[in-house]
């Protein structure tokens, strides 16, 4: 095999495509109900039968009676919400937390919704059936109590499938494109067939297939009812070229995706509508559509030769996709809106790399998916290019040009770090070099992985500040009884406190997610995804009960610049070179280095000081309570508490940080990120799979840095934590190359679910030719480094300043988050504050 | 010997990351101390060899410091990858760094050595055996042109222009090095097409010029004046307008028949 063509001339957006995005943000989002009714109506017919089956004939009972609607203009159709960019809600994971929030849910400041009131009666009246049946009520119930207590302190949070569907798959698409759903629905059937009675697995077998099966009926008949309303459309159109096109529409929808797709239009169409059913079925985000290129790239090519495409015409059928996975949405409760701010569903679509053999496969796809991200300029997909030695230069020049139109977007992934990353983790070569992203920055190998790549975030700093009090946080014993510092002698006490405060944290972070994981395999099994997944139907199992081959958990670590810094201060002042003691650092700590302190602080400490009266048999009332605050405050207050605060802050900012390309201080951070990933992967969850560690917050350094005391790295409380594998905010002051390099020093093969480097550029360091150059010169030498993602941020801080003051002069303003790109006049301020003040890169002119 | 890797210099700043200051991506070294004045520059804090303190932020900051050949080797090959892939390497700055021609030399030397691409941004102010004893060190050199009258030159910069105009001429024939002209471009200096023109003609003459950068007049030093006491005597000068920018570039282009450039 040769080398795949690829032509590299840029190709015009057409007027539809801008039609289509106003269209698409005319208003703000809206929550729908119907499907929450209708999951009800279904489930209360099927109580006594097995949950695979249930959940199959709920999801039929759905598409059947969803109302549909063909948007103007569309060429591709398939739309979860009559409103444009709508929501549907999904009572089976959790409801609770969105009636509590059903009137503020339009004016919250993170990813607000419009609910009409008739929706939150039905929403409402569905919800009674749900009380006690969630998998989030189920979860708890498998859960410990002192994992419940560790969680309740925010020590971690898995609230993502704690709260709502996993998701974060990539399935056979191309399985889907050559045999439909029919071929589908065959092989299952003749699997069922194949099983005998008197078989051990036949019960769990027998009905796993008989559920692929109602799937796949459903999705197709699904499919039908677009058919005959394009076609009811069309008989009423008066513009003869829309009529014509709304007849293609009809022929497209009765043909795919119940038979395989024999055009280029037709495989679109049909990747559209598993794309949007997978949605539909669970509330699961970053289902990623991976390797579109790739599975794509036959039907592209076939057309091509017989003269039957144009590449204009191809052009605008993958814009109308990329608008399209914009017209997906989903509705969070409000803290973890804040955690994955900008509407974003990370579905994370892949260009260039190798395939299986190591032959590096960019074609024209790989060209047009860039100039689709460069025409719609809108957050999603969650686009990225893989880069490895092989990868055509002009690929990469490309790629940089969509950096530079200032979308956040793509991000560049490293082959020849995650290939072995991944064959460490068990896949076999072939697998490994056919990977894509998942979500944010996590790799796996599509259609065999069930890969739980966003189990949890898990704060390295909260450990941190439990090894300075015994293990107790507001005055409960959340962590492991350490040494007391003040009788710590040597670093080594210290760090081996941090480490044990970690690994205890870390086993309850397991339980939790292990919990949650049993849940969702008794209460909700996907048929519909797992008939896209291997080897679910050999074994007649779905991919949350083990059916995939691959099977993970990958929680998320962040806050590794903070720890690297604040144990090396530490290590610095207190036992190098004698400059401060561990209690200055606790006072100053309690005390936010003099800074004042927030509410959250004077609660908590008010909390700590009454438990420890309390255990020492003292009564306390509301009167001593008070008393206790006032002398927080004041204590705080206390000239001599805010010269020590600053003393240490000054002595801290004396001692060189992680990000600034000390070798010393890099190999230290490098050991710290072992205190998460090596503990961690010695776990293994119900489906037989093993944990593995990212480092990445997706946006979640914030609030979760909110929560967060001040650290001795000279954090102050409530700041956000540092963000993925990147240095403290403002603490690289040595530039790009300095910071990229320190970065490259972390081990970023073990962190095989993913590590995260996010850089900011002003427009300048990209501007002409040379400037693409110089940029994807910059990559290339991290890569070299085995750094394993990077990611850029290229819009100026006058910009985005401005759009904090004018938000409506930038509804389309797109900025790199974390692992994706959002709307950043959707942001929480407090987020917008973050992306303005991260070190901004690339002076020069 | 090892001995040239001990010599000392003054420098004022190390700069990574650079990206308009001669191929690829390099790091500047920026050597104290200038044989001009000129009224825009925008690195005040070079002019003096003496070590200064400037209010920076509100916060007093030296502003110099010596080390050796050695130490500086240390930070510039932290970016060996970047120089790899982009092409780019070590640019000495100023200042001019001509002033301490043993130090220059003995850097550029020490890049050579490791295999790392050089440049320099220099005025060529200096008897030519100085620069003789550099060329066979330098890969490129990005040398200053700003007017081609004397008179206006010592005006704004305080020294005459003869011995530079001459140096060029020297440096081309020697054909040892890559030359770049860059002409700072500055409103009431030297901002109208025939100045320009001028010097684009001159460096047509020189021959063996690669090409010719016209760098637009900046204000981003106008702050340092205030941190080092001094008045900034272009305050009301105000940036040159980018079409003017390009009516220059194209004249420049037409006269030198060089490839013209707007920036480094």
């Amino acid at each position: 095999m040769g080398l795949y063509q690829y032509e590299i001339t840029d190709i015009k957006k057409t007027e539809r495509i801008d039609r289509l995005i106003a269209n698409l943000f005319a208003k703000m989002p809206e929550i729908e109900s119907a499907r929450a009714r209708l999951i009800t109506e279904s489930y209360k017919e099927t109580e006594n039968e097995p949950m695979i089956i249930r959940r199959a004939k709920a999801f039929a009972h759905i598409l059947e009676n969803i109302p549909i609607i063909i948007r103007d203009d569309e060429l591709v159709v398939g739309s979860s919400t009559i409103a444009p960019r709508g929501c549907q809600t999904y009572p089976e994971f959790s409801y609770e937390w969105l009636e509590a929030e059903f009137d503020t849910v339009a004016t919250r400041s993170a990813d607000p919704f419009y609910i009409s009131e008739e929706a939150k009666r039905e929403i409402r009246e569905a919800d009674r059936y749900w009380k006690g049946k969630t998998t989030s009520e189920l979860a708890t119930a498998y859960m410990e109590p002192e994992t419940l207590t560790a969680m309740e302190h925010n020590m971690f949070t898995p609230g993502n499938y704690f709260y709502n569907g996993v998701g974060h798959v990539t399935v056979q698409y191309e399985k889907v494109l050559a045999i439909g759903y029919e071929g589908i629905r065959a092989e299952a059937a003749k699997l069922l067939s194949e099983c005998d009675l008197g078989d051990g697995n036949y019960a769990r077998k027998a009905r796993f297939l008989q559920a692929v099966i109602i799937s796949c009926d459903a999705v197709i008949a699904y499919a039908g009812r677009y058919a005959s309303l394009a076609k009811e459309l069309a008989s009423k159109c008066g513009d003869a070229a829309r009529r014509a096109e709304l007849l293609q529409i009809s022929a497209n929808c009765s043909k795919v995706p119940a038979k395989g797709a024999e055009t280029f239009y037709e495989a679109c169409q049909s990747f559209w509508f598993v794309q949007q059913l997978l949605q539909l079925e669970s509330s699961g985000h970053s289902i990623s559509p991976g390797r579109f290129d790739q599975y794509m790239y036959p039907y592209y090519e076939a057309d091509r030769k017989k003269g039957t495409l144009s590449k204009g015409f191809a052009q605008e059928l993958i814009d109308c996709i990329w608008v399209k996975l914009n017209d997906l949405n989903k509705c969070r409760d409000a803290a973890s809106a804040e955690g994955f701010a900008g509407y974003s569903l990370f579905q994370n679509l892949i260009a260039g790399g190798q395939n299986g053999d190591g032959v590096d496969v960019t074609n024209d796809l790989s060209f047009m998916t860039i100039q689709a991200s460069m025409h719609v300029q809108l957050p999603q997909p969650s686009f990225s290019v893989r880069v490895w030695n092989g990868t055509p230069h002009e690929f990469l020049i490309k790629a940089a040009e969509l950096t530079r139109t200032g979308v956040g977007l793509p991000a560049y992934y490293n082959d020849e770090v995650i290939i072995p990353a991944l064959i460490n983790r068990g896949l076999t070569l072939k697998d490994a070099r056919e990977y894509n992203i998942i979500g944010c920055v996590e790799p796996q190998k599509a259609g065999k992985t069930e890969g739980w790549h966003d189990a949890a975030f898990f704060n390295m700093c909260r450990p941190m500040e439990l090894v300075f009090s015994q293990g107790k946080d507001k005055g409960v014993q959340v962590g492991v009884v350490t040494k007391p510092i003040e009788e710590m002698t040597e670093f080594e006490e210290f760090y081996d406190a941090y480490k044990a405060q970690m690994n205890y944290m870390i086993k309850l972070l397991v339980n939790a997610d292990n919990a949650i994981d049993v849940a969702h395999a008794e209460r909700c099994p996907l048929p519909f995804l797992s008939c896209m997944v291997d080897d679910c139907m050999n074994r007649g199992l779905s991919v949350q009960e083990g059916g995939a081959i691959y099977n993970f958990t990958g929680p998320q670590g962040f806050g590794v610049a903070n720890m690297a810094d604040a144990l090396y201060a530490v290590k610095t002042l207190v036992f190098d070179e004698h400059k401060a003691t561990l209690k200055e650092f606790k006072e100053a700590m309690a005390t936010n280095y003099g800074k004042g302190l927030t509410k959250e602080m004077v609660g908590d400490m008010t909390a700590q000081i009454a438990s420890g009266l309390k255990a020492a048999g003292k009564e306390i009332g509301e009167k001593e309570i008070t008393a206790i605050m006032k002398t927080v405050i004041e204590t705080s207050e206390m000239p001599a508490v805010k010269e020590n605060g600053e003393r240490l802050l000054k002595l801290i900012d004396g001692v060189p940080k992680f990000g600034n390309d000390i070798p010393e201080v890099d190999a230290f951070a490098r050991d710290v990120a072992y205190t998460y990933t090596r503990p961690l992967q010695e776990y293994k969850n119900p489906r037989g799979g093993i944990y593995q560690a990212g480092l990445y917050p997706v946006s979640a350094n914030v609030p979760l840095g909110a929560q967060t005391g001040a650290t001795p790295d000279g954090r102050l409380a409530g700041t956000p934590v540092a963000d993925g594998v990147s240095p403290s905010a403002g603490k690289d002051v040595n530039g790009p190359t300095a910071a990229a390099n320190s970065v490259a020093r972390l081990d970023h093969y073990i962190a095989s679910n993913g590590t995260l480097f996010n850089q900011k550029f002003h427009p300048s360091a990209l501007s002409g030719r040379e400037g693409l150059e110089k940029f994807v010169a910059l990559i290339r030498a991290y890569f070299d480094q085995k750094g394993s993602h990077m990611q850029f941020n290229v819009v100026s801080r006058e910009t985005l300043l401005d759009a904090q003051k004018n938000p409506e002069k930038y509804k389309h303003l797109v900025v790199r988050v974390a692992g994706y790109s959002a709307l950043f006049t959707t942001l929480s301020r407090s987020l917008q504050d973050d992306i303005i003040n991260r070190t901004e890169q690339g002076f020069g002119a | 010997m090892e001995d040239y890797k001990q010599t000392k210099g003054r420098i004022f700043d190390i700069q990574k990351f650079s990206i308009h200051d001669g191929d690829g991506i390099r790091t500047i070294v920026f050597l104290k101390g200038c044989v001009l004045r000129c009224r825009w520059c925008c690195n005040p804090e070079s002019q003096e060899y003496k070590i200064q303190t400037m209010i920076v932020a509100g916060e007093p900051k030296v502003i110099g410091r010596d080390v050796t050949v050695e130490e500086v080797m240390k930070t510039v090959e932290q970016d060996r990858p970047y120089y790899y892939r982009s092409g780019g390497g070590l640019t000495l700055s100023g200042g001019e760094s001509l002033c301490q021609p043993g130090f220059a030399r003995d850097l550029l030397r020490a890049a050579k050595d490791r295999g790392i691409n050089t440049a320099m941004e220099s005025m060529a102010c200096a008897k030519y055996e100085v620069i003789e004893s550099i060329l066979p060190y330098l890969d490129h050199y990005l040398l200053d042109i700003k007017h081609m009258n004397p008179a206006k030159h010592k005006e704004f910069t305080g020294k005459s222009n003869e011995l530079m105009l001459e140096n060029a001429k020297k440096i081309a024939r020697s054909g040892r090095t890559r030359l770049s002209i860059r002409i700072p471009v500055i409103p009431t200096f030297n901002d109208s097409v025939e100045e320009i023109r001028a010097i684009a003609k001159y460096a047509r003459e020189l021959g063996n010029v690669e090409k010719v950068h016209l760098l637009p007049y900046h204000r981003l030093g106008q702050d340092k004046y205030d941190g080092l006491g001094r008045e900034y005597l272009m305050k009301d000068i105000v940036p040159p307008a980018p079409g003017h920018m390009e009516k220059l570039r194209k004249a420049a282009e037409m006269e030198s028949g060089l490839n013209c450039q707007i920036g480094g």
